[in-house]
């Protein structure tokens, strides 16, 4: 505890009883809560996260490990999980093009063409989530089952070749896109809508067409949101395991939020190859959000 | 500190110890863990003592049933008379009844692993899970019995727990049944729906057949999918058969699951595979197919242990190491082994019931159930269908099958 507390102390400590420096130090005051709770709940279990990561298992005591520094449950955990790590990539990658695709012409008829239904598009979009996720994702079992209407058409179209979606890793990448729609949606929409008109009308008076318009002025100017929705889609799904659990198979669709269940909750001594997937997919994603926010991401976006 | 290192559970509970005397929240417990983790983390490199394990004395919670009557207690899907219509447990609202003991029941466990490794680390650091009774298969028992996670019974409190079979008294992993009563015990074996499949399924050839593939769904408890394929392989699966069996079966399995045959290996949940068609035969239990006909309205569910043989397994009630409702759950097990209400729960859940005289009770309820050998099996029934038990596994065995097992249906 001693150590939480120091942190913590440290900034609230110099807003003493001199009231000339209390006006300065009273943003860090109220930085506080959230510095608090991230040190608390983020920064201290990531710190016992990775001492778990570095764990050893116990020659002879299965399910025990013991304190070590042992990076071998990186390597190992990297090299059985490669597919793992392949496929959570992918999977993301794929529901957030799709999530885009669905989502950039309904935000964008949201914030030009909706008019006095735009409020009641914005309670579809977010009306499901009145209701749990899992639940969400169940119902997707049962609309994408062997019986259900859409497997049905399709087989009868042999447009099927497996004979069935759930499964299969159509269906663990129309569960990812169906569950985080509203988050590529909503930011879109904030910044579609924060277009100013006369700016569009503008590039009609300079002889633009509809299609150049789009292309120069309102998408450009759509980026800080294309770019905020495509994070918060991209990030959460590449760990997601609901998804790849409830609708996916066995072997070819399983990701690596399934392995690190799997580690944690089912394999005797786990623990340690749970913790450094956990470390690895982290790296993995920021290195790859940095690459993207620095080659996409300009001022922009603040 | 070279040499002197405690191991790191006994570490980490001795720190949350000295936390819950503090007060502390659990958030707070594990970043006090994290915190001595890390410093520990940069000294120790030798590996430290050996944990303790079943030296350490059993020291048991005070008993505060008498002024809280609450039982609460954990069980699995489809495994306790149900009524729809009043959407309650008969049974249960029966005991509820005549001893004034609030019996709360949860369908919490779908599969032993997930279910013991989330509430594993609440129980070795001396957290109530908040219930009283859970009911885990033979080998999780043994584990956690050894782990000293379990609280002995008091057989005075209990008499009509003589009611036991004698096949069922002396177990490997309890013997004298201190620890542990048998809820159910049934059979793994193969399930499919008539209709749908056209034809019978008598053995694991005609399961695993090219008009069923991706149709299929198997049992993520590794005892009954590999014990029924190593008796298809000809393994005597009570026997002793060592690793080369074993990799022989994870083989067949890799390639069921490879070839498309197999759509998923599941807990108790593929109970809704079923129900929705998107599984028609399969790996199953004995009882739940009978629920299944039940919830469903349809006859065509078959169960039949497959020509090479099946397996037996038994789950057990058992009072977790934190309960301080000792008495109550006593109460609770006395009365579902009295035959009456044992054949009752048999009735409704079509396992094997583990009570004397409860098969006398079903000649009341039911003659035809009474008869049945998937609930009261005679000796020569087992032989002749040759249903056996998952021979014990060792500790080491144990956690090197569980890994291949878990890397086989692929995680």
């Amino acid at each position: 505890m001693s150590a939480v507390a120091h942190g913590a102390g440290a900034p609230a400590a110099p807003a003493g009883p001199d009231t000339a420096t209390r006006g300065k130090f009273l943003p860090y005051l109220l930085l506080l809560p959230g510095a608090l709770w991230l040190l608390i709940f983020f920064v201290v279990p990531l710190a016992q996260l990775f001492t778990v990561s570095l764990q050893s298992q116990f020659p002879g005591y299965p399910g025990y490990y013991y304190r070590d520094v042992n990076f071998r449950n990186y390597l190992d955990a990297f090299t059985e999980f490669a597919p793992h790590f392949g496929r959570s990539l992918l999977f993301a990658g794929l529901a957030t093009f799709f999530a885009f695709a669905l989502s950039y012409p309904l935000a964008y008829a949201m914030a030009f063409k909706a008019g006095r239904w735009r409020s009641l598009m914005m309670i579809c979009i977010i009306a499901p989530f009145f209701t749990s996720f899992i639940l969400r994702t169940i119902a997707w079992r049962q609309i994408l089952a062997d019986e259900g209407p859409v497997a049905k058409v399709l087989n009868t179209l042999h447009l099927l070749p497996g004979g069935h979606i759930t499964e299969t890793w159509m269906a663990v990448v129309a569960g990812l896109t169906y569950n985080f729609l509203p988050f590529m949606v909503l930011p879109i929409y904030a910044s579609l809508e924060r277009v100013d008109p006369r700016v569009l009308e503008a590039g009609g008076d300079l002889y633009a067409n509809g299609f150049t318009t789009f292309r120069t002025v309102t998408l450009p100017m759509s980026m800080p949101g294309v770019l905020a929705g495509t994070l918060l889609t991209f990030i959460p799904a590449a760990g997601d395991y609901v998804n790849a659990e409830l609708l996916g198979s066995d072997r070819s669709t399983k990701m690596v939020g399934n392995v690190i269940e799997s580690q944690f909750f089912k394999v005797p001594g786990g623990y340690p190859t749970a913790a450094a997937l956990s470390f690895t997919l982290m790296a993995l994603i920021l290195a790859l959000v940095f690459v993207y926010v620095r080659r996409f991401g300009t001022d922009e976006l603040v | 500190m070279k040499g002197r290192i405690p191991p790191a559970d006994p570490g980490v509970r001795a720190l949350i110890r000295s936390a819950r005397a503090s007060q502390l929240s659990r958030r707070n417990l594990l970043s006090i863990g994290a915190a001595g983790a890390s410093a520990a983390a940069l000294s120790a490199c030798a590996p430290p003592k050996p944990p303790a394990g079943g030296v350490a004395a059993l020291k048991l919670p005070t008993d505060v049933s008498a002024e809280e009557k609450i039982v609460r207690w954990a069980n699995w899907t489809a495994y306790l008379d149900y009524d729809d219509t009043t959407q309650k447990y008969p049974s249960l609202e029966a005991f509820i009844k005549k001893t004034g003991i609030q019996a709360t029941y949860s369908e919490d466990i779908d599969d032993n692993d997930s279910y013991v490794s989330k509430v594993r680390p609440q129980l070795e650091a001396g957290q109530d899970i908040e219930k009283d009774i859970i009911t885990l298969t033979d080998w999780m028992a043994n584990r956690l019995i050894r782990d000293r996670l379990i609280q002995p019974l008091e057989l005075i409190q209990m008499p009509n727990a003589g009611n036991l079979l004698p096949a069922l008294r002396e177990v490997s992993f309890d013997p004298g049944r201190n620890y542990s009563l048998t809820w159910q015990s049934g059979f793994a074996g193969i399930g499919y729906d008539k209709a749908k499949v056209g034809r019978e399924l008598k053995s694991l050839d005609d399961l695993f057949s090219p008009d069923l593939k991706g149709k299929i769904t198997v049992l993520s408890e590794m005892r009954d999918t590999l014990g029924l394929i190593m008796a298809w392989q000809g393994v005597d699966i009570s026997g002793n058969w060592g690793k080369p069996e074993f990799d022989k079966a994870i083989a067949k399995v890799d390639e069921l699951l490879t070839g498309g045959f197999i759509r998923r290996v599941k807990g108790n949940a593929y109970m809704n595979d079923l129900k929705s068609g998107n599984a028609i035969a399969g790996i199953v239990w004995s009882g739940d197919l009978f629920i299944l006909r039940a919830e469903t309205e349809n006859d065509n569910w078959e169960f039949t242990i497959p020509e090479s043989g099946g397996t037996l397994w038994s789950d057990n009630l058992m009072v977790p190491i934190t309960s301080t409702h000792r008495r109550n759950a006593e109460a609770l097990m006395n009365y579902y082994y009295d035959p009456a209400v044992a054949a009752e729960v048999a009735a409704y859940v079509n396992y094997v019931c583990p009570v004397v005289g409860a098969q006398q009770e079903m000649e009341k309820l039911d003659p035809d159930l009474a008869q049945s050998p998937l609930i009261f099996p005679t000796e020569d029934y087992l032989t002749k269908s040759n249903i056996k038990g998952f021979r014990a596994l060792t500790a080491a065995e144990d956690q090197e099958y569980s890994a291949e097992w878990a890397k086989v249906v692929g995680n």
